[in-house]
């Protein structure tokens, strides 16, 4: 059966073209989902089990989205809630949606999925060979993961849409398995339905005006149409094809629990100047398997940045940052009893090598250098710590004994600040399941009054 | 002449934490063919420092473009990254002289 499905934006809380969602809402979709996050900011979001949007931008787009929904009288489900998709952060959506159907006075019947994972499920399934590393992976170290998520694919979604549920508001999920999950359980094109949907999970990225967000998807047993819902936008078959490029090591295969979609033999059309049809993709079923996530607490941090203008010390940054460091690690084994393998000191040379460090190949001239001291030690007080103790010789080192002391420029008051914990991500693992839902847990409420569930 | 003034468009953005991939998008089939064949893969892992090995080239005719993914060299977000979404790797690329 074909399936018409609305994609609003690539995350939400990004901001789309309102008409252009209108215009979709009128050609009456079967389903509007929508991504709410990935790990491209780092792993702080799925560490801290927080959003990196802010709840007011989140709000005032979800409002919309509610209200889109209420009009197509279609399921809505948002994949990745909160960026990340732990426990807490499919919560905090939850907790926006109870507030929104009160201000809209609408009726609902929600489904949480579950992507949080104990780590002692991990640790059976490690136990029984079923976590596998992918390249390059780090080791598995269980212990202290504040977060771990299992990225829920199609059969999960299926679940919470067969519930009855209004809205889905799922935990971790693949970019693609909001899309994927209604054109596949309709017998959709299994090539065509996977595709269509790595396609459309960037919203309007695969069309010639990617801010504009809104794209809808046709989906149907032979593969799928793509057309962006902006007037001032097109899909063409360049850049739907090119969207396959994007934040993909490999352009042509793309891993999903269950098995991997292969596009080498899709083949893209131009049916106008703005709708692309694409045949050919190829599903190619495996083990059920998904992907896991996990983060820890690798350490707290403090941070200075003093910036140096004058022309002897731009000129002789690294050397000043290497004596200065000699001098510092000394400083603070001898006034706080730490030696180099208790914490991390580092100078980085913003304006010489910031972005690229050892890979950076060009020498410039600049005028000036901003010098990012990082601290990285085994406590936020101890960071803190370290940070107060180097501070007076960050401002006043000089270059070599015989100089006067130099004072350099601080852009703030106090030089140094608490950064929080750093989180790492910890796991590039799959884990083999016997059933879909083994591993993922869906909770139904109904919100708004006087509606039986 | 450097290889960001040869072609329409070089770009690079995390794939996932572990990986880096670059893009190299070229507006004609003769500058496609010019970067497919005269761009070793050696020299890409050069200017990275990865082992060759552990690169993945695509050479797409069709979008002509070329890709490369390579692991990263230090892991998104720990302590030691300076890129938090990969997206300066290019630099390397654009600037590296072509010819």
């Amino acid at each position: 059966m074909p399936t018409r499905v609305l994609v609003p934006s690539g995350v939400l809380g990004l901001g789309f073209d309102r008409k252009a969602l209108t215009r979709g809402v009128a050609m009456k979709p079967d389903i509007i989902c929508i991504d709410g996050g990935s790990t491209d900011s780092g792993p702080f979001s799925l560490g801290a089990g927080q959003s990196k949007y802010s709840r007011a931008a989140t709000k005032s787009e979800w409002r919309i989205l509610m209200q889109a929904r209420a009009e197509a009288g279609v399921p809505l489900v948002i994949g990745t809630a909160g960026t990340c998709g732990t426990d807490s952060t499919v919560d905090w959506m939850h907790d926006i949606t109870t507030e929104l159907a009160e201000e809209l006075g609408q009726s609902l019947k929600i489904a949480r999925l579950y992507s949080g994972q104990p780590a002692g499920r991990i640790a059976r399934a490690l136990e029984a060979g079923d976590v596998t590393p992918l390249t390059p992976a780090p080791e598995i170290r269980l212990d202290d993961l504040t977060n771990i998520v299992a990225l829920a694919g199609a059969e999960q979604i299926q679940a919470a849409l067969a519930t009855g549920a209004d809205i889905v508001i799922a935990g971790r999920t693949t970019d693609t398995a909001t899309i994927a999950a209604l054109p596949l359980s309709r017998g959709d094109a299994a090539g065509g339905a996977w595709h269509g949907a790595k396609i459309a999970e960037c919203g309007a990225l695969c069309s010639t005006n990617p801010t504009s967000g809104v794209i809808m998807v046709d989906f149907d047993t032979d593969g799928f149409t793509v057309e962006p819902m902006a007037e001032n936008a097109a899909c063409t078959p360049h850049s739907v094809s090119a969207h396959m490029l994007y934040e993909n090591s490999d352009p042509f295969q793309l891993y999903e629990p269950g098995g991997y979609l292969n596009v080498t033999s899709a083949r893209y059309t131009a049916l106008d100047h703005r709708r692309v049809r694409v045949e050919g993709s190829e599903w190619v079923p495996g083990p059920y398997t998904v992907k896991l996530e996990g983060a820890r607490i690798a350490g707290y941090q403090t941070t200075i940045l003093a910036i140096l203008r004058d022309a002897h010390y731009v000129k002789n940054a690294q050397a000043w940052v290497e004596r200065l460091t000699t001098y510092l690690t000394g400083e603070i084994e001898s006034r706080m009893g730490l030696t180099q393998g208790d914490y991390g000191l580092e100078f980085r040379l913003i304006g010489v090598n910031g972005a690229l460090g050892q890979l950076e190949n060009r020498a410039g001239d600049p005028v000036e250098i901003g010098v990012l001291g990082i601290i990285t030690a085994t406590s936020q007080p101890i960071a803190a710590e370290i940070g107060k103790l180097i501070n007076p010789f960050v401002l006043h080192y000089p270059l070599t004994d015989s100089e006067e002391l130099p004072t350099f420029a601080f852009p703030y008051s106090p030089a140094t600040t608490d950064r929080g914990p750093l989180y790492e991500f910890a796991l590039n693992h799959v884990m083999r399941l016997k059933d879909p839902m083994e591993a993922f847990r869906i909770e139904l409420s109904q919100i708004g009054a006087e509606v039986p569930a | 002449m450097r290889l960001g003034d040869l072609v329409l468009k070089l770009r690079s953005k995390n794939a996932g934490p572990f990986w880096v991939t670059i893009d190299i998008f070229c507006d004609t089939p003769e500058i496609f063919r010019q970067v497919r064949y005269n761009l070793p893969t050696r020299t890409v892992a050069e200017l990275y420092q990865v082992p060759e090995q552990l690169l993945k080239r695509f050479d797409i005719e069709d979008l002509r473009v070329v890709k490369f993914s390579i692991p990263r060299p230090v892991v998104q977000g720990s302590a030691a990254d300076r890129d938090m979404h990969g997206a300066q790797y290019a630099a390397l690329l654009e600037e590296y002289e072509f010819d």
